[in-house]
């Protein structure tokens, strides 16, 4: 397996990170402005800084065919920037929320993007014509808590989201005018705005840290704070789920995860490594690790001379400062750098330590 | 180190490591606020079970986690009334300088001897599995000094009693 690409931009954490469709740019979310790196060679550049809010920004997603960015951040708006000659032009969406937005993501038709936020909602913004102007209408019912993390249902209604309510909910999000009806499947027949047509929780009701539907769209994984991920299989509307799977496992949470196919999950987090997870409808289980960690050989020999000369300049004898793992911090986002067809052959991450790493799956 | 001090220091490296998951969590109840949910106490939803590793009825750890921050207490070995002093000066002079000190609270909580307060905004930081080992270490060493810092004492009172003394016999 080729080693993975490793970019260390700064030594401050990145909040989050968005590739374009061509992979020349990088969109990355760093305390108050968001960055944007273009491609030279084999490293990246900063290129661009777009400065707008006076907050922590908290999440960043570009637009792959229309190359639009929507960010989001702590002082309660989000902005998108519209490509333009001269650089990105920014547009404030009116999304009516009085606590931080937390997350955001441009639904797989983009023409609307739904932001997670700290008041208990989730606005589902798109764009109306007669006024020019990003409007927003409100997922309410029955989120109790700060939304934490968002993911689309590929026929762009279904929405997915998980919350510090502990629960990872499935709504409709279809908006009459900008949706065309989707058809029936496993989570519903009809779906008007504001459906819930899921509500789960795991068994020890942590934090929902992430959710994501299958390439298909016919299941839901979602991670939370008791590391454990869980899979939930829907059979139709008003019907108890086919299955709802539970992987529990002995390592720290979970803060993010992606779909390989519909059999197998990479979900990472404060382990500060990627983990395989495969299964089906009948199980799931952690298969291992996808970082292959140097053994004895990486490890220089220790002669005596060596030992005491660390002893006497910083007083101990072995340097344990770097994790042995190539992120040195917590990864927050994990996403799909190349797939095809649900199938991921390089993915994405970001962590706290301000780097991105692209990994071959 | 001693047979009851190993696995009592295991057990509060295995929970701050698990307590440290911290992520950048801005406050539900007032706009543009970012604290320390457990400070601020206000969502009870994002606060998870304290917890307390004991050695003794005289030596624990308190450890009150949140989404964004985890309270720290430690109450240090006093086994006498020397001890008691020697400890309540050593803290007194640690958290008045609590500024140089990031991640040291100012105030103990109640019924413990120092308290440390680390949020999301130190684990980015700094590296985490070192605030873990700082801590241990901190735990391990202030007994140590605390007992020198007696010896000491003691060893200096006896010298001037014994100097004081001279002259009458």
């Amino acid at each position: 397996m080729a080693p993975p690409e490793v970019h260390q931009l700064f030594h401050r954490p990145i909040a989050d990170h968005s590739f374009s469709a061509d992979k020349q740019t990088l969109a990355v979310a760093r305390d108050t402005s968001v960055e944007l790196y273009g491609r030279t060679g084999s490293g990246f550049a900063l290129k661009d800084e777009l400065k707008g809010h006076d907050k922590t920004v908290t999440s960043v997603d570009i637009a792959l065919e229309s190359g639009r960015i929507v960010t989001c951040s702590q002082d309660r708006n989000a902005l998108v920037w519209e490509p333009s000659p001269t650089g990105y032009k920014p547009t404030l969406v009116l999304l009516r929320i009085n606590r931080a937005a937390t997350f955001v993501r441009w639904s797989p038709s983009e023409t609307k993007f739904a932001v997670g936020s700290g008041a208990r909602v989730i606005a589902i913004c798109y764009f109306e014509e007669e006024n020019d102007w990003w409007v927003s209408k409100h997922l309410k019912k029955p989120i109790r808590s700060t939304i934490t993390t968002v993911a689309w249902h590929p026929n762009s209604v279904l929405l997915a989201a998980g919350s510090t309510d502990a629960h990872a909910r499935v709504f409709s999000s279809f908006i009459k005018g900008v949706d065309a009806r989707p058809d029936p499947g496993v989570w519903g027949e009809r779906l008007p705005f504001n459906t819930v047509c899921g509500e789960y929780l795991n068994n020890s009701a942590g934090w929902v840290h992430a959710v994501s539907f299958s390439p298909s769209g016919d299941a839901l994984a979602f991670a939370a704070h008791d590391s454990s991920i869980t899979v939930v299989y829907p059979n139709g509307a008003d019907q108890p789920p086919k299955a709802v799977i539970s992987v529990s496992t002995q390592l720290l949470p979970f803060m993010s995860l992606i779909w390989n196919g519909e059999a197998e999950i990479i979900a990472a987090g404060y382990d500060c490594e990627a983990y395989r997870f495969k299964g089906n409808e009948g199980g799931w289980q952690l298969t291992g690790s996808l970082e292959s960690k140097g053994g004895p050989a990486e490890e220089r020999e220790e002669s005596a001379f060596n030992m005491f000369k660390q002893m006497d300049l910083k007083g101990k004898t072995k340097d344990d400062t770097q994790l042995k793992t190539v992120h040195q911090n917590t990864i927050s986002t994990i996403r799909i750098y190349e797939g095809s067809n649900g199938a991921v052959q390089k993915f994405s991450t970001s962590g706290v330590d301000g780097r991105i790493v692209i990994w071959n799956s | 180190m001693s047979q009851s001090l190993r696995p009592y220091l295991q057990c509060v490296r295995s929970s701050l490591t698990s307590a440290l998951c911290l992520s950048n969590f801005a406050s539900q109840t007032s706009e543009r606020h970012n604290v320390p949910e457990i400070e601020a106490q206000t969502s009870p939803e994002v606060l998870l079970n304290p917890l307390t590793v004991a050695r003794n009825e005289n030596e624990r750890v308190f450890i009150e986690p949140s989404i964004n921050s985890v309270r720290i207490s430690i109450k240090i070995k006093q086994a006498d009334e020397i001890e008691h002093i020697l400890v309540h000066k050593f803290t007194r002079f640690l958290t008045q300088r609590a500024e140089a000190f990031f991640i040291l609270r100012r105030k103990p909580v109640k019924g413990y001897d120092i308290s440390f307060l680390i949020t999301n905004f130190h684990t980015e930081e700094m590296l985490k599995h070192k605030l873990v080992d700082f801590i241990i270490q901190f735990m391990e060493e202030v007994d140590k000094e605390i007992s020198e810092m007696k010896l000491f004492l003691n060893a200096r009172a006896r010298f001037v009693a014994e100097s004081f003394l001279t002259p009458f016999d």
